[in-house]
């Protein structure tokens, strides 16, 4: 609609037939002023793009810095983290297996959950029940990270986390109840974004089903699930990235140490929380730990980036099939 | 074999049966398992926080100062740091969400090289961890080429350009409902195109940006990890004055008082989160009445 109004404008024409009809030198005064508004709104538009590249320039030149002085084996070739100590350690691992653990965590909890509700909002919910489950979602999205990071320590932690888990004991940080809280935090996310995809299918496919005398639960697994799936997929996707960069949660419930294991019931640092918790301490401008931040930085924006470009061609790919 | 399977009701229900139907009720558990999920954790951290926090939230812990020792703590001053940080942030990042939307849904044609090249920056952006924005203000509003230190304009500026993306997206969608109808009748009528946007587009679109907008605004609010990396994790014992002034935010002090190791501040930071909700709440209620009060179908 909006391309309708969009064709070629301002200047003189059919679309403005008035200009056309005022004394030349007001019509010219007219046009100037119309043409300043457009440059004015480019450069404002531009801001968007100016950001985008800042966030980006600004991780660049202390990254390769830091690479000067910390040689690229080391960064990924051990795994030994302590860059803020003497002698420091520069092996990320333990950071990518912390990253790595609460993310698998939040994501069990987070699509199973999220898909069964849109599952549940797409095909059962009575409009009553909708009206109570949309804002209890939408109030579930709004709660800020501190929030959770604090019901994690305090709640999660002690009942949940310390209680459920079978193996060997859970200490007071822990990464499985950092996952269980982030995966909490992303599910009305995944909720949404499945919800999305499911409700954009041609009613005539899930008629078509039920006509063929499919139950419900058929609909969902069969004709729903595999039409709306890659839109599923994307949505997971997202929310999963946005698992990868949550910072406050993880730095509350799963402490600061940087530990290389896999036992969800130790503390871990993940690549977000330990830029949180580098932040914390105000590291002298020129040192090799301030330039720590940034190389870790430029590794969580290089992941969450290609994850949400996956996302993109996901969505973008699954449109051209029903359009 | 379509047609009595289809012909026949009784004939449809008993292929229901057996292995079909313990599948389907299975099936039904696991969903209301997923509902009672959502449902019981968000009861759970509300009433938990309630409980836990409502005998702290008392005048003296509101006009109060942050304090190390639990019994005088207060959040007076992060309550207002919280207010300098977030409306100059909303107002800024609005002014340019709603430029950009304009741009985008007046000014350029669907799907031209300029616009696909500013969506994919919004999208970017929209996707960027809050964390990295906080690097970003280090290294470029905090030190660097501004150096504004640990101010509440830098806080300002950063979480500007945090909710930018939501901001716009909340914009475009609301200039985008406006009907066609509306520009061309003012068109018709010999306004320019700017005048069309200001007097008719822009008026019309007001309660669609308002409500994303303000929800952009909550989420300024409740943001903590970026704030983390830029020195409002403090004990700040005065209220700002200015944008070059020292400053902490609420949720800055309930990650303070939670990480203290005496358990009487986790009273403190419960009482603290009650607070922040009830800001929210109240935001998204504003959002909410915005919302309703214009409904007008087109």
């Amino acid at each position: 609609m909006a391309s309708t109004f969009t064709t070629e404008p301002t200047e003189s024409g059919p679309l403005s037939p008035l200009v056309d009809l005022l004394p030349s030198g007001q019509k010219r005064r007219q046009q100037t002023y119309e043409r300043i508004i457009r440059v004015v709104l480019t450069m404002v538009a531009s801001v968007a793009v100016v950001i985008t590249l800042g966030v980006v320039a600004s991780l660049v030149q202390p990254t390769y810095q830091f690479f000067q002085e910390v040689p690229f084996g080391d960064f990924f070739g051990s795994t030994k983290w302590y860059p803020l100590f003497d002698p420091p350690g520069f092996g990320v691992w333990p950071l990518v297996v912390g990253t790595f653990m609460v993310m698998v965590i939040a994501t069990l909890v987070a699509v199973p959950g999220g898909l069964a509700t849109a599952f549940f909002l797409n095909q059962y919910a009575s409009d009553r029940t909708r009206r109570y489950l949309k804002p209890i979602l939408e109030i579930l999205a709004g709660i800020p990270t501190v929030v959770f990071g604090f019901f994690a320590v305090t709640f999660v932690s002690p009942n949940v986390a310390q209680k459920i888990w079978p193996v060997g004991e859970v200490g007071f940080y822990n990464a499985l109840s950092a996952g269980l809280v982030v995966g909490i935090m992303i599910l009305p996310m995944m909720t949404t974004l499945a919800e999305d995809a499911m409700a954009s299918i041609p009613r005539s496919l899930v008629e078509g089903a039920y006509a063929l005398g499919a139950t419900r639960r058929e609909v969902c697994t069969t004709v729903i699930f595999q039409a709306a799936l890659s839109g599923i997929i994307a949505g997971a996707v997202i929310a999963i990235s946005r698992a990868i960069g949550e910072t406050t949660i993880v730095l509350l419930a799963s402490g600061s140490n940087a530990e290389f294991t896999f036992n969800p019931g130790q503390a871990m640092q993940t690549l977000a929380s330990f830029i949180g918790f580098a932040g914390i301490g105000d590291q002298p401008t020129d040192s090799t730990g301030y330039r720590t931040i940034f190389a870790v930085g430029s590794l969580l924006f290089i992941v969450t980036f290609v994850l949400n470009m996956v996302s993109i061609r996901i969505v973008r790919k699954f449109r051209e099939v029903y359009e | 074999m379509t047609v009595h399977m289809v012909s026949d009701p009784t004939t449809l229900a008993s292929t229901v049966s057996g292995g079909r139907k313990s599948r389907d009720v299975i099936f039904l558990i696991g969903l209301w398992v997923a509902m009672l999920l959502c449902t019981a954790t968000l009861l759970t951290l509300l009433v938990d926080t309630f409980v836990t926090g409502r005998s702290k939230l008392t005048w003296a812990f509101l006009s109060g100062h942050p304090d190390p020792f639990p019994e005088d703590a207060g959040i007076q001053s992060a309550i207002l740091g919280s207010l300098w940080v977030v409306i100059p942030s909303g107002l800024g990042a609005l002014f340019v969400a709603i430029c950009t939307a304009i741009y985008l849904e007046e000014y350029t044609r669907t799907d031209s090289r300029i616009q696909k090249f500013i969506n994919l920056n919004i999208q970017t952006l929209a996707g960027v961890p809050s964390v990295v924005f906080g690097i970003l203000g280090l290294a470029f509003v905090a030190r660097g080429p501004l150096s504004w230190g640990f101010t509440v304009g830098t806080a300002a500026m950063v979480l500007g350009m945090m909710i930018l993306p939501v901001m716009i997206v909340a914009a475009r969608e609301a200039i985008r409902a406006v009907p066609s109808s509306l520009r061309e009748g003012s068109m018709a009528l010999g306004a320019t195109k700017w005048q069309t946007i200001r007097r008719q587009v822009v008026p019309a679109a007001v309660p669609g940006i308002a409500t994303g907008s303000i929800l952009g605004v909550s989420r300024a609010l409740g943001e903590s990890a970026p704030l983390i990396m830029l020195g409002a994790l403090a004990y700040v014992t005065f209220n700002p004055s200015g944008f070059g002034d020292y400053y902490t935010v609420i949720p800055l002090m309930i990650f303070k008082y939670a990480t203290e190791a005496q358990t009487e501040f986790q009273v403190s930071a419960a009482a603290a989160i009650i607070v922040l909700l009830v800001m929210m709440f109240a935001l998204n209620f504003l959002a909410i009445v915005i919302r309703d009060r214009s409904r007008k179908a087109w």
